[in-house]
């Protein structure tokens, strides 16, 4: 098979796994001789799904033994198979890297012959990257969950972001639709990550040069739609992993029809506003110091008409109005239509002046969600409509409008 | 008084004169150069005597970014700003709101936007040795963005082109030189076809967002991103190809639906008989369900039913050779129906383990046997999962669940293959497998 057919195969294989960040790696590396990573990824390209393009994602092989319901690559599936050599992944990446059209590669792969030897492929591009060509752009390697510790080790030395797929929220979905993959196996391949990464920090704060150890952390996935599980539970479970494992991100990917899917599984449109909201929702969690149970219960789901966090501020009201020049960050963070970056120049602007109606707009505070929750320098009428019963909708957005129209 | 100001060097020197003598921002223009002024620049103020007053640290960021917008008042908006700053406004910068600082920091960001995606959007194409790319950034900003190319390609030799200057790097230094026209755009390179490739395939089309796309890459520099030029293509073709995903979908799932409440063995096979998990059973094509005594303390578990007797022939020798009764033994397989036909497919056998595996696990439930003999690897991974290595454990007891042990062994088919027929190594191998089930069957559970 020509190398062109295999990278058609194993790019399209690859395309279900949301994560392309290329961000949060520390420096970059010493004795490089090509590439760098230098804090903030840089997406180069966008698909007309809105996607960015930041690294050359792609399958060592697309043969798997496992049987995954969701996944396109599960071993009943009929789909195309092919399988690169490591060498053709290295070639591609620097090929693909001089002409600036990738920051890095992410590599994953089907699990073929062992969990062990699965691995041992994928470190052996990272590790042929890194030594043979001085390579210091972004690396992001996937663990097979399961493999041995001394693998994943070596794994985080070469790779800037390492990643072990939770696949689903709960253990009985994954019963259901993973029959091969267990929680436990999973966690317990990350915890393998977060121990090595706490060490080399450990290791740095003692004032030891230690090797670098995914410098950019770690992260998971989880499909979404495919069980009847609840959002509240899918965010409890994301929430165990950013406490207990220390994730940087968890990724939520819409459960979406794949080519040769199994009859068990939805073929609908996958629900891109409900992954939309559970991303609003995690945002909640990890920059506003919302908690999950505040959020959504766990037997429910989150609305799909309005943002979690003006959902909150709806069932709160007796929280607000919130004085704009006087509430203190957490509280001010809670002001639906405000975000963080706009809470930090507040706090700056109100040292030297009370802020008014106007000055809310031009920070483009999103004034028509904010305005009856805040209390400003001057008379802001819209307070009054804070206890009416069409408050929501006055405040409401267009159904669909932050989502870009398309969806 | 109208002060020339072609960068950003020349305008900080003119300011600090203009600042120690006082001139306020009303009684200055600046002008950069490109447009034509209707008056002469006139003279400076002579060199300071006096040290300019103390400017804050992020003024001086903040001008130099905004040093690179292509507005022509830039100066003049950052010198009203720099005057109130040094006359009793120092905090000023804070103010987001104030209408003088909210246009600089809007200016800032649209430079900082500018840098990130040429950062982004640069398209190297090889020429012979040297690596060329033309871009046009919305701002006068190559030689911000240059660094972060030199840090990024040191061992390249390459060269990035804008219509207002231009920049190399030869190994050692960065060369900035005049602009030049988008005719000077290097040709395409061989890679781009492989590039367009992968963005075809990374593309999922269940999934348009073009809005939130053009957002990202906006489409005026389409022109100089070799994908662009199939995304006309991906969004025609997208529709079908979501119609054809759908379509797609694989068998009707698993026998788990069609599961009776009463898991014995009669139960289990009358329900099997109206499955159509995998959609290849159906009336007139009922699954082969296994056959046997209920009781018997060995189970044969084959990949699929097969239409050659040579097979059961050998495998019947090969029991009787191992001791066994034939008729105390059952038989059942993986899959319950042959495959269909595939040249294509030689390993389809794998295929449809998912839908069927249910039955099985049913039916070894319900015969709670002492030894399952799993032949060739598909039925052992059927039965011991699909990590199982069986050129590495095959005659090897293993446990099976909480009663059972299995024993993976060559499937009769295989020795069949062997050319060196049923005398082979395999043939003995098969026998000797047999034997050693035979002896813990009958050595009973541990």
């Amino acid at each position: 098979m020509d190398i062109r057919r295999k990278l058609e195969v194993l790019a399209d294989a690859a395309k279900y796994d949301a994560s392309c960040a290329s961000s949060g790696s520390s420096t970059t590396r010493r004795d490089r001789r090509l590439g760098s990573t230098e804090g903030m990824g840089i997406c180069h390209s966008y698909t007309p799904d809105g996607r960015c393009v930041s690294l050359l994602k792609l399958l060592l092989t697309n043969y798997c033994v496992y049987d995954c319901k969701f996944c396109v690559n599960r071993v009943s599936s009929d789909t195309p198979r092919a399988r690169f050599t490591v060498a053709e992944v290295i070639r591609l990446t620097l090929d693909f890297y001089r002409r600036n059209y990738i920051e890095g590669l992410f590599l994953s792969s089907g699990i073929v012959g062992s969990v062990d030897g699965t691995m041992e492929q994928l470190i052996a591009v990272a590790r042929g990257l890194r030594e043979d060509h001085g390579f210091g752009g972004y690396i992001h390697l996937k663990l097979i969950p399961g493999a041995s510790p001394e693998l994943v080790a070596e794994a985080g030395r070469w790779a800037d972001r390492l990643s072990a797929n939770i696949e689903l929220p709960t253990e009985q979905d994954l019963r259901q639709l993973a029959p091969e993959k267990t929680h436990a196996e999973v966690t317990g391949t990350m915890a393998v990550v977060a121990d090595g990464i706490a060490e080399r920090a450990a290791d740095a704060r003692a004032g030891l040069t230690a090797p670098a150890f995914a410098p950019a952390g770690q992260s998971t996935q989880m499909v979404v739609g495919a069980t009847p599980t609840t959002d509240g539970v899918i965010l409890a479970t994301a929430d165990a992993l950013y406490r207990v494992q220390k994730l940087r991100r968890v990724y939520y990917s819409a459960y979406s029809p794949t080519p040769h899917a199994d009859a068990r599984l939805p073929a609908l449109r996958p629900p891109l506003l409900r992954e939309h909201r559970l991303y609003q929702a995690d945002w909640l969690l990890r920059f506003y110091g919302f908690e999950v149970r505040e959020v959504v219960a766990p037997g429910a789901n989150l609305a799909l008409d309005v943002d979690p966090k003006l959902a909150w501020a709806l069932a709160n009201r007796d929280r607000f109005p919130v004085d704009v020049n006087a509430a203190p960050r957490e509280l001010l963070l809670r002001v639906p239509g405000v975000g963080v970056r706009n809470v930090d120049r507040i706090l700056a602007i109100r040292r030297h002046h009370a802020l008014t109606a106007a000055d809310l707009r031009k920070l483009r505070v999103n004034w028509k969600t904010a305005a009856p929750f805040v209390l400003t320098g001057d008379h802001n009428p819209a307070v009054r409509r804070l206890d009416t019963v069409g408050l929501k909708r006055s405040v409401q957005p267009t159904l669909f409008d932050d989502l870009g129209g398309d969806a | 008084m109208i002060v020339a100001a072609p960068d950003f060097a020349a305008w900080r020197a003119a300011a600090r004169a203009l600042l120690v003598a006082a001139v306020p921002p009303a009684d200055v223009l600046f002008d950069d150069g490109t447009a034509p002024g209707l008056f002469a620049a006139g003279e400076l103020p002579p060199a300071p005597t006096a040290a300019a007053p103390e400017v804050p640290r992020a003024f001086v960021a903040l001008a130099e970014a905004v040093a690179c917008h292509r507005e022509a008042q830039r100066w003049d908006r950052l010198y009203r700003v720099l005057w109130r700053l040094t006359r009793g406004e120092p905090h000023l910068l804070a103010l987001a709101t104030d209408d003088e600082v909210s246009w600089l920091l809007r200016a800032e960001k649209s430079v900082r936007r500018d840098v990130h995606k040429m950062h982004a959007f640069v398209r190297f194409r090889a020429v012979g040795g040297h690596f060329v790319a033309w871009h046009r950034p919305d701002h006068r900003i190559v030689r911000r963005a240059a660094p972060f190319f030199r840090r990024r390609f040191p061992e390249m030799r390459w060269s990035i082109l804008t219509p207002d200057e231009s920049v190399t790097w030869d190994g050692v230094g960065l060369h900035f030189g005049p602009g030049v026209p988008a005719g000077a755009a290097p040709p395409p390179d061989v890679l781009e076809d492989m590039w367009k490739t992968y963005y075809r395939a990374t593309f999922n089309p269940a999934r348009i967002k073009l809005t939130a796309m053009k957002k990202e890459l906006p489409v005026r520099h389409w022109a100089t991103l070799p994908e662009a030029a199939i995304i006309p293509d991906l969004l025609s073709e997208a529709g079908d190809r979501v119609a054809a995903m759908v379509a797609h979908a694989e068998g009707a799932g698993s026998a788990a639906a069609f599961m009776p409440a009463a898991r014995d063995l009669d139960s289990l096979r009358a329900a099997a008989r109206s499955c159509t998990a995998c959609g290849r059973c159906g009336p007139g094509a009922p699954p082969a369900f296994g056959v046997g005594p209920g009781g018997a303390r060995v189970v044969l578990v084959g990949d699929h039913p097969r239409a050659s007797g040579a097979a059961d022939d050998l495998l019947a020798g090969a029991l009787a050779e191992a001791g066994f009764d034939p008729a105390a033994v059952y038989r059942t397989h993986a899959v319950k129906r042959a495959p269909r036909p595939s040249p294509a497919a030689p390993r389809e056998p794998h295929r449809g383990a998912g839908a069927c595996r249910p039955w099985l696990t049913a039916e070894l439930a319900a015969l709670a046997p002492a030894v399952v003999v799993c032949l060739g690897p598909h039925a052992a991974r059927a039965v011991l999962g699909p990590l199982f290595r069986f050129a590495e454990r095959r005659g090897e007891p293993v446990a099976a669940g909480p009663v059972a042990r299995a024993i993976a062994t060559h499937h009769p088919s295989a020795v069949l293959r062997d050319p060196a027929g049923t005398g082979s190594e395999m043939g003995a191998e098969l026998v000797r497998h047999l034997a050693l089930a035979r002896r813990l069957a009958a050595r009973g559970p541990e």
